[in-house]
């Protein structure tokens, strides 16, 4: 193996991280929008908020570190990218900038319309980002993306694959932050949310079923070659894909939360990887290899060296954070926050540790 | 002016706007998210240390408003990483492999701050007091790494190292860790973070000034005005000192910069200093009061000291915008003198009473001095980023080449700016807000435990958790057919 393909699994290996943590946290954004109005959807939104402040700039991180990695390594093709896809990546960062604005704002803004404005931020930007990300990758994908940087600005991301994989990126978000939602309700005792989340999985699943169908059909007609990439090499992962999530899929029908979160996240991850063995060794198909893309050794090899430090160092860390997240530990801190941020029209006793 | 427009691509103008704009609001959240965690450890440590419930209500709050600006900072700083690539194709495609390295150190740097932020912050409900405290303690460091890899890139475009242009017009013997510790590295590196430093303490403690003029004269006020100012008074006279042996460092590597920076028009000795003053590119004259001699005695001791000009610099090389340069690098040297006598009066009183400075004139000028050390900032910035003009990397890329071909950047930089003032609106209306409530709320002192739940103010998520409980029942009562 290369230098240049051990960077090239650390790139996929972060954009499976991303696709397991960040991506969801945009489908918790699309739940926040469709939870309804003030009123009805405020303990969905509750849970929502709840469950994904203490951790959502941590999972965000990755993308950061994809965007480094990738023009560190193979700047030519990251320079490619971009210029051909600047239209798709611009709006994703503008969906990302929407969604700052609401983390901004939604906890401390002092008038109601304030939050609600941010709760709208929220649920705009968490469909146009997962949406044009995916886009842009079902544009890399079918070879849409040429490696002297000149693809079609409009019909290289506008084109059924990349539509559908746009499409299938959002499923798949409001899918997994379904599925994490109904054991985060389930951890917290509070079965009414439990099964509409679970509800809720289970229109994001079927949807999401239906977009990758229709993914493939596109791809097929899009570019033959790499959809035989697909189905021949590719098989025994998207089978690996398939058969997690229809687990996820029936298990959160079923109610059976504990664990629920291995079968999702290795479902994802594995179609994350399916698609990067099937494009392997191309960084742009079928114009750019890894060998004929990647940059100098000197500074591949520090980008593993760095790698490892990454690891001993970013890992533990970020086990903590979940294990102290999932234990309970973390949350906003009362003397600090807007108290009306968890109104409580019922004004009972709440118990403080309702959950374990 | 308009030949140099003309001659370049059509993207270039919009596109170095949007990264102006979109770096320059940037700038001002990375002393928050480098220096607030300094402050909110500091309080930590002497709330813990000495029982001081003040002191630990700061840092709650402190911590709080670093939660909200390092996340707006990671929002912004995402945007800049896409605008690399977005605006710059023909940076990264070239240079990528060289300045890379210092830009996925900082990734993971930023990571570890973003992790032991959130546990910091969201940890204070229920973590161990001196556990919470030490799984802060590494964030300050953490983020000095994150600066050090940001600013080792920017002072490789100014001091390019790590690499030989070949034959192709490409980077060849490329290695990344001379290119990541090139000679500008060390006072760039020294500069920026004395600049964060000054302008995040300035700002917190012009804040509880603007409290103590309007006589909230209690131990919280007074705690959160001496302990960011006595930072801010170390780093200035530092800054002072620094400041002026980098102007030196620049009159003797980057002279175009220099002469820029100086508006100084004909090389020779003797160079007047111009307090502001004008430079007219077309005549290659300035108009404007000068100091005589100044220049030369700043950039090398001496009035006989030669200093370059911009007649011995071919017409394409020189700084395409020399008077706003020579503007913003004056306004950052007079304020950064105002802040210095700021802080000797400071000192002086401080040393005689132990006390906040009586004197009203003080403590309005200090109440204004975060402002002025922002300010300071983005004229530093100005001075460093429109001063290497027209050159991308010094001297061996123009930013010219490396503009995208992409069409559509007027476009992108109006939705950008429209999207940053609802950001800027949306943060600054927060802080407001959360002063405003921690105003009416007063310290957290009606607690004989500071640490874990008031007991007006049931845990947040328990609270949640009920409030969820009891609408998620109200409505699906009212949904049952």
């Amino acid at each position: 193996m290369t230098a240049g393909e051990a960077v090239a699994i650390i790139v996929v290996l972060a954009i499976t991280a991303y696709a397991c943590s960040g991506i969801p946290d945009f489908g918790a954004g699309f739940w926040d929008l469709t939870a309804g109005g003030r009123r009805g959807g405020r303990a969905a939104r509750a849970l929502i908020d709840e469950a994904i402040t203490p951790v959502w700039e941590a999972n965000h991180v990755w993308l950061i570190y994809i965007l480094v990695v990738s023009w560190t390594a193979f700047g030519a093709a990251f320079g490619d990218i971009m210029t051909t896809l600047f239209v798709p990546f611009i709006l994703a960062a503008l969906g990302i900038v929407l969604r700052g604005a609401n983390f901004a704002l939604r906890k401390d803004a002092a008038r109601a319309g304030g939050r609600h404005l941010a709760a709208w931020m929220f649920g705009v930007a968490s469909i146009i980002t997962p949406f044009f990300f995916g886009t842009a990758l079902g544009a890399i994908m079918a070879g849409r993306v040429p490696s002297n940087g000149h693809g079609n600005p409009a019909s290289s991301w506008w084109n059924a694959t990349s539509i559908t994989v746009g499409v299938l990126t959002v499923a798949v978000s409001a899918f997994l932050a379904a599925v994490y939602l109904v054991r985060e309700s389930d951890r917290r005792g509070l079965p009414e949310l439990h099964d509409y989340f679970r509800n809720r999985a289970a229109v994001a699943g079927i949807v999401g079923l239906l977009a990758g169908i229709a993914a493939a059909f596109a791809l097929h007609s899009d570019s033959l070659r790499m959809f035989h990439r697909f189905v021949h090499r590719s098989i025994p992962l998207l089978a690996v894909g398939v058969v997690a999530l229809a687990i996820t899929f029936v298990m959160a029908l079923r109610g059976r939360t504990r664990g629920i979160r291995i079968p999702a996240i290795i479902g994802v991850a594995a179609l994350v990887w399916s698609w990067g063995v099937a494009q392997y060794p191309y960084l742009l198909p079928f114009s750019m290899t890894i060998a004929s893309g990647e940059g100098a050794s000197q500074s591949l090899h520090w980008l593993l060296i760095w790698f490892i430090v990454a690891l001993v160092t970013v890992v533990p860390l970020l086990v903590l954070l979940y294990v102290l997240d999932q234990r309970g530990e973390l949350g906003e801190d009362p003397t600090t926050s807007r108290p009306e941020h968890s109104p409580q029209p019922h004004a009972g006793t709440p118990a403080v540790d309702q959950h374990k | 002016m308009y030949t140099f427009i003309l001659s370049s691509p059509v993207e270039l103008t919009p596109a170095r706007s949007q990264m102006a704009f979109t770096l320059a609001f940037h700038i001002i959240l990375v002393p928050l998210g480098v220096v607030l965690p300094t402050l909110m450890l500091i309080a930590n440590y002497k709330g813990l240390r000495r029982g001081d419930t003040a002191a630990l209500t700061l840092a709650r709050r402190w911590s709080h408003a670093a939660g909200l600006t390092f996340a707006v900072g990671a929002v912004t700083g995402t945007v800049l990483s896409f605008e690399i690539g977005l605006l710059w194709p023909g940076f990264t495609k070239t240079f990528g492999d060289v300045f890379g390295l210092p830009f996925a150190i900082e990734g993971i740097a930023f990571f570890l701050e973003a992790l032991l932020v959130a546990i910091y912050i969201y940890g204070w409900r229920r973590l161990k007091p001196w556990t919470h405290f030490w799984l802060g303690f590494p964030i300050p460091f953490v983020a000095i790494i994150g600066a050090l890899s940001i600013i080792s890139a920017n002072s490789w475009m100014n001091a390019p190292a790590g690499f030989v242009i070949g034959a192709d017009g490409l980077p060849t013997k490329v290695d990344p860790i001379k290119a990541m510790f090139n000679k500008a590295l060390p006072l760039e590196l020294i500069h920026f973070l004395l600049a964060a430093y000054m302008a995040a303490c300035f700002t917190v403690a012009s804040i509880y000034m603007v409290g103590w003029i309007r006589g909230r004269r209690d131990r919280y006020h007074r705690l959160g005005i001496l302990i960011p100012f006595t930072i801010a008074a170390i780093a200035t006279p530092l800054q002072f000192l620094v400041g002026d042996t980098i102007a030196r460092w620049v009159y003797q590597n980057q002279p175009a910069k220099f002469a820029g920076m100086e508006i100084v028009a004909k090389s020779g000795t003797h160079q007047k200093e111009y307090l502001y003053g004008i430079y007219h590119s077309n005549t290659n004259t300035v108009t404007g009061f000068g100091i005589p001699d100044f220049d030369s005695i700043l950039a090398g001791g001496k009035p006989s000291t030669y200093v370059e000009g911009m007649n011995s610099i071919p017409k394409n090389n020189r700084v395409s915008n020399a008077t706003l340069v020579h503007w913003a690098f004056d306004t950052m040297v007079f304020i950064a003198t105002l802040l210095l006598i700021l802080v000797i009066w400071y000192a002086i009183a401080y040393w005689r009473r132990r006390d906040v400075p009586a004197l009203r004139l003080f403590q309005w000028v200090a109440a204004a001095a975060g402002v002025l050390a922002y300010i300071a900032v983005e004229c530093g910035w100005v001075t460093t980023e429109v001063g290497r003009q027209p050159w991308i990397v010094y001297n061996v890329a123009r930013t010219s080449s490396a503009v995208t071909s992409a069409s559509g950047i007027s476009i992108s930089f109006i939705v950008v700016i429209v999207l940053y003032a609802l950001l800027g609106a949306a943060t600054i209306l927060t802080l407001r807000a959360m002063s405003r409530r921690w105003r009416t709320e007063g310290l957290v002192s009606d607690d004989d435990a500071p640490y874990g739940p008031r007991p007006p103010a049931p845990a947040a998520a328990a609270a949640v958790a009920a409030a969820a409980d009891a609408e998620a029942e109200a409505e699906a009562d009212g949904e049952a057919p």
